[in-house]
């Protein structure tokens, strides 16, 4: 590429909407994955990803009915209220902590999924509208569309940033946190939420059925190398950025489809990381891990220690 | 007590009741602890001290009785930064690696305060310093040894210069010099007019700090008062405190023969 194509493609509207589209979602989504890693609710974005669609159908057949133009404008609406509603029962679902409850979530996840493809039919969707939802459609990302995604992504990032300490002290150790009067429940329902509003911003970029790849993969990524939650959050949050951002431009030259080159591209940097890992990491020094501790067992009797060390003597007294 | 005469008891619980899947875990357990004091809260496995415990300070949902924490009622208007609580374990590790000083700096939070106060770093590497582990702040824990954890779990508990510290078996599956150097620890605490409750399998190098015991059976107190001696030869040097199952029987040999040769 030359650098006449690059201009190009930097002044290009629809490429600057889009390309912003894809940081603020890049940045945004690994920091709410690095809490659902830590919560072991990795696939808890798929979840709601499959609930959010019923929501973006019921938007869609709202605006029919209301005869907007055009008839998606309360798709992202839709969303968001079904995605914060998804998420906020699965976590109920969780605290609850029945075996059952598994099954709950299978269902709410197949019928969000199945529910959403049937209305968006009923409401007069074409296959690639759903095509569209489903797999993402960053290139056709509008200015309304824009500033929804900058407004939820400063909601996820002011709560998952600003309250970083309390999230973690929630999401590392419930016991600890309920045993200092933290709201638990509070703090556990935000994070739920904040992963729903990622949800829905994501859908834009990468689309409901990949939206837990860019919050997870780059987490997986950043883990294999970082040794604290913050450094992790960070490199994750930068490594969601660039394969968000390089997946796009690629798509600018080349026709591919944008979400599914950016997950792609993602599981690859994990491939090569995880590779290179035993050769990149920093080699720990080599020491005693524990060198204020004695060496040895303590051995209860020195006699039966001598014994052992030494010749028996003969004339020791017979025990 | 010698403090006791005017605050309000530190731990005040009258007729707790605590039940968990349907199961009476505790009932009509009546409990004060003066300012001051060191409790030991013993009993067999099963018998409720965690339990009672966790339920103390709000972990698990109580269905009878009342707690009060200073005086005030359990919930979220109770003086928390006064509390610190050392679990037993650490959970299972999860996927994201934390270090030893973002555990303990996690413990300078506590109820409505969800945001680090000024100087959060300096405290928790303080509270680091306490338990010997300066020089592990930035390693992970789910790298660090069982003892080396526990330590991290004090430091947790004590970064908010608690004035009651309530600890959970802090010594079950520690070696015996690290147990000692806990037991240093909850001394100087004490000294400093700290409030100590303790959940102890038996007494154990604890023993000469003890002030009171309370004793558990099947989720009730039965004793309440000095600590009770152990059986005497509990307290022997050469008793083995492992009550392992009776030794296996021997594999069954096939039948001997013995062949005496005459002479």
């Amino acid at each position: 590429m030359t650098m006449d194509q690059v201009v190009e493609m930097l002044t290009s509207p629809l490429m600057q909407r889009a390309l912003l589209a894809a940081v603020l979602v890049g940045a945004a989504a690994p920091v709410v994955g690095t809490f659902l890693v830590q919560r072991r609710m990795a696939l808890m974005g798929d979840g709601i990803g499959h609930v959010a669609l019923t929501g973006v159908a019921l938007g869609w057949l709202v605006g029919s009915w209301a005869n907007l133009v055009p008839q998606d404008a309360l798709a992202v609406p839709g969303a968001v209220v079904a995605a914060v509603i998804g998420s906020v029962v699965i976590e109920l679902v969780r605290e609850r902590g029945r075996t059952s409850g598994d099954l709950a979530l299978a269902l709410m996840f197949y019928g969000g999924i199945a529910g959403g493809v049937l209305l968006i039919k009923v409401a007069g969707g074409t296959n690639a509208n759903l095509i569209s939802y489903l797999f993402g459609s960053i290139s056709t990302v509008s200015t309304t569309d824009l500033w929804w995604t900058a407004a939820l992504a400063a909601v996820v990032l002011g709560v998952g940033l600003g309250l970083r300490t309390a999230l973690f002290a929630v999401s590392h150790d419930e016991e600890f946190a309920r045993a200092s009067g933290l709201p638990v429940r509070v703090l556990s329902m935000l994070v739920a939420t904040i992963a729903a509003l990622t949800v829905t911003i994501a859908m834009r970029v990468v689309g409901l059925l990949l939206v837990s790849a860019l919050m997870i993969v780059p987490v997986a990524i950043a883990q294999l190398y970082a040794r604290s939650f913050g450094r992790t959050m960070a490199a994750a949050s930068i490594t969601g950025v660039v394969v968000s951002v390089v997946g796009l431009v690629l798509t600018y030259w080349q026709d591919i489809p944008p979400g599914a080159t950016i997950v792609v591209l993602a599981v690859l940097v994990y491939a090569v990381a995880a590779a290179l890992r035993p050769a990149l990491r920093r080699p720990q020094p080599v020491r005693d891990p524990h060198p204020d501790m004695v060496d040895d067992v303590l051995l209860a009797d020195d006699d039966v220690d001598e014994m052992c060390v030494d010749e028996p003597d003969p004339a020791a007294p017979s025990r | 007590m010698p403090h006791a005469t005017a605050e309000a008891p530190v731990v005040q619980a009258h007729g707790l009741g605590v039940a968990l899947g349907g199961q009476h875990i505790l009932s009509g357990v009546d409990l004060s602890v003066a300012s001051g004091e060191v409790l030991a809260l013993l009993g067999a496995n099963g018998s409720g001290k965690s339990t009672l415990v966790r339920a103390l300070l709000g972990v698990v949902p109580t269905t009878t009785g009342t707690v009060h924490l200073f005086g005030a009622p359990l919930g979220p208007s109770a003086p928390w930064s006064r509390i610190g609580y050392v679990p037993q374990r650490l959970p299972a590790a999860a996927g994201v690696p934390s270090t030893a000083l973002e555990v303990v700096t996690s413990g300078l939070l506590h109820g409505r305060t969800l945001r680090l106060p000024h100087g959060a770093r300096r405290r928790a590497l303080d509270a680091l310093a306490e338990v010997d582990l300066s020089d592990r702040a930035h390693q992970r824990v789910q790298d660090m040894s069982g003892g080396q954890q526990q330590r991290v779990l004090i430091a947790r508990a004590l970064v908010r210069r608690p004035d009651l510290l309530v600890l959970d078996e802090p010594t079950s599956g520690i070696d015996i010099p690290t147990q000692a150097t806990f037991v240093d620890t909850v001394a100087r605490l004490r000294d400093a007019g700290t409030t100590i409750v303790v959940i102890l399998h038996e007494l154990g190098p604890f023993a000469p700090l003890i002030d009171r015991a309370v004793v558990l059976r099947h989720g009730r107190v039965v004793h309440d008062g000095a600590p009770p001696r152990p059986r005497s030869d509990h307290a022997d040097d050469h008793h083995d405190h492992t009550h392992a199952h009776p030794d296996p029987e021997p594999p069954p040999t096939g039948p001997t023969l013995s062949v005496e040769v005459g002479p």
